[in-house]
């Protein structure tokens, strides 16, 4: 891919038929609203191909899309019809109101089929979307976890969300070594705000925002434009393992929900803890374990994404905020 | 600012304007205590000269806002007026060597006594009200602390940090005086029978310093074992509580919460000549441990020499 054009005729056609060829990419997950996005972002610079088991509908035309379980043979389909030069999983369900069962099985079945795709098709690229959620919120964790960090996140009781998540995160790490020829990127945003339905996002678009009385950890929250954008540097040629990305910078949450111009209602913890489940089940909160986020720090080092990937989060801390409380 | 204006609300009425001129805030408990220190401000209970040493204090750090720990320079505002209160009236400290302590980075090293960690604060508070020009110290934590509602947000926005070994970097990477007890708990809640004898010390320190070539200070607290001596210390009911220790003292629990205030001793903090160490910041743990007995040592030292200092039985409170 890194010919140089003085060289004999042969390869420079080569690179030719490469550079007239769109390069394909498949978004997997493409009905949900990061995916949609993506879309957006990259249909016009590359062949986006969809894959989802919801109806997509919102994609520009150019998109093709499949409605169809990954985890179904028919699925091979895809990657016979089409020369896929990348593949995009965002394909990873966090629902909160479904069980755990069925989250293991699509989350990470899901990924096993399609990643085991990627290989027997001869896909050169994988960018995997995991979560800074993986190292987990706790006391004693350095105020900015690097990449080498342990992924504590599904240390606790109660943080079956997060397992999931590490379970395929470290599933991907295996086959970013098993498959030295594919370049497999897995990205670890901190907290998306924007439309998108995460967990970040939901809590601030609550009328009220409950904070743990007597904690006011350092929060850092990203522009789910910055990481489409981090996305699309991911898929350069070269670019493989694992990043961590960070937003505009980190303040304390407090100031957060002041400049997001949120009333906070400070909840004794026992209290939060008892109410939480109330509240829950008539839809006024987030769900529990995520309690420890607005009480620890959790925060990310991403200079190496700075620098290996050149990413620059370009939404400053307001612009990531009102991103949040629009939708 | 005219004090004496009969028309102007003063003490509860002022706290209650100036949440009013804040606004929509106002049921926000962190608005409140930003009111409460614009209150100080305005009472003028921060006088001209803490308030310079704040303003060149910021000058030195070079921050605005919230530095990537949570410090927020802006909020000492609040918290020295009582700092120096403790500091000047109350313990009447007296801080001894301030001049020896070297330009840039620098890891102090100190005795930890006196079962609440005011010991930590009186420094912090010698090189911000006694140090010319004022420095900001940086102390290491416990790992514990973090779990304590309302302590961690305090020792967080007074620039206080977890100690772990990457924050410790990062820290120094920025230039920084940090403050470390390598006793931690084992000196902290020693029985006053143990009084001034130091306790066996954490190595990682010196491998930090080491590593990141930076000179140590070590800093003798004394008076900090009188504010509190502890006859006997009842582990069970601590382990009960979830608390580290539980020290009986002559007037704690027999008083109650009362008694768990400190004697008004005077302190007084002796800062060491620096000391420079070479070597593999790697290297075996006793390696290490020779490093930091000359620490120990050094620190040892200081303290006789400041015990020797208190002729009399009454020198502790006077």
């Amino acid at each position: 891919m890194t010919q140089d054009e003085g060289t004999s005729s042969k390869p420079e056609a080569k690179w030719r038929s490469w550079r007239k060829r769109r390069r394909t990419v498949l978004i997997t997950g493409i009905a949900g609203r990061m995916g949609q996005a993506l879309a957006r972002l990259l249909h016009r610079k590359v062949k986006v191909i969809g894959l989802d088991r919801r109806p997509c509908d919102a994609l520009p035309k150019d998109v093709e899309c499949y409605q169809l379980d990954v985890r179904r043979r028919k699925a091979e389909d895809v990657f016979r019809r089409h020369t896929i030069d990348a593949l995009i999983h965002l394909n990873i369900m966090y629902n909160p109101r479904r069980s755990a069962r069925e989250h293991q099985e699509f989350n990470f079945l899901g990924t096993r089929k399609t990643l085991d795709l990627c290989h027997a098709h001869g896909v050169g690229k994988v960018v995997m979307l995991s979560s800074a959620n993986v190292y987990g919120a706790a006391p004693t964790n350095d105020q900015f976890l690097t990449e080498e960090a342990p992924l504590m996140g599904g240390a606790d009781a109660g943080t079956n969300w997060v397992r999931h998540l590490i379970a395929i995160d470290m599933y991907c790490s295996s086959f970013f070594w098993r498959h030295p020829e594919i370049e497999t990127v897995i990205l670890r945003p901190v907290h998306i705000l924007g439309e998108v339905g995460s967990v970040a996002s939901n809590y601030l678009r609550l009328p009220y925002s409950p904070t743990v009385l007597g904690y006011d950890p350092m929060v850092q929250v990203v522009h789910r434009d910055d990481v489409l954008s981090a996305i699309e540097l991911a898929l350069k040629p070269g670019i493989r393992g694992v990043y961590n990305l960070a937003g505009p910078g980190a303040v304390p949450l407090s100031r957060l929900l002041q400049l997001a111009g949120k009333r906070t209602v400070p909840v004794p913890e026992p209290l939060l803890r008892g109410l939480q489940g109330v509240l829950w089940r008539t839809k006024h909160a987030f769900p529990t374990q995520q309690i420890d986020h607005i009480k620890y720090v959790c925060m990310v080092d991403d200079s190496r994404a700075r620098t290996h990937m050149r990413y620059a989060p370009r939404h400053d801390l307001e612009a990531t905020l009102t991103a949040a409380t629009q939708l | 600012m005219d004090t004496h204006d009969p028309d102007r609300p003063r003490g509860r009425a002022l706290l209650n304007k100036l949440l009013r001129d804040r606004g929509e805030l106002e049921s926000d408990w962190t608005a409140a205590m930003r009111a409460f220190s614009q209150m100080i401000v305005e009472e003028n209970l921060l006088d001209d000269e803490l308030t310079e040493r704040l303003r060149q204090l910021q000058e030195v750090q070079e921050i605005d806002g919230f530095d990537p720990f949570g410090f927020e320079p802006e909020f000492l505002k609040w918290v020295l007026p009582v700092g120096a209160w403790v500091y000047r009236k109350y313990f009447r400290v007296e801080a001894f060597g301030l001049e020896k302590l070297p330009e840039g980075s620098v890891l102090l090293i100190a005795n930890h006594s006196g079962q609440v960690p005011i010991d930590g604060m009186m420094i912090v508070s010698s090189c911000l009200l006694d140090a010319d020009p004022p420095r900001m110290v940086r102390s290491m934590i416990e790992r514990w602390v973090p779990t304590l509602p309302f302590v961690s947000w305090f020792f967080a926005r007074c620039g206080q940090i977890l100690g772990t070994r990457e924050n410790f970097r990062l820290l120094n990477s920025r230039g920084a005086t940090i403050l470390v007890f390598p006793e931690g708990v084992r000196g902290i809640n020693k029985t006053y029978d143990k009084a001034y004898q130091l306790q066996r010390f954490g190595l990682g320190f010196m491998r930090l310093a080491l590593e990141n070539n930076l000179p140590i200070v070590p800093v003798a607290v004394i008076g900090a074992e009188e504010q509190a001596p502890a006859f006997f210390n009842a582990g069970r009911i601590a382990r009960l509580i979830g608390a580290p220790a539980f020290p009986i003292t002559p007037t704690f629990p027999l008083l109650g919460p009362l008694g768990a205030l400190p004697l008004p001793v005077r302190y007084r903090i002796y800062y060491g000549d620096p000391m420079t160490f070479s070597g593999d910041p790697d290297d075996e743990d006793r390696v290490i441990s020779e490093k930091v007995d000359e620490v120990r040592d050094a620190l040892q030292g200081l303290i006789h020499h400041g015990l020797e200092q208190r002729k009399t039985f009454w020198d502790i409170f006077t």
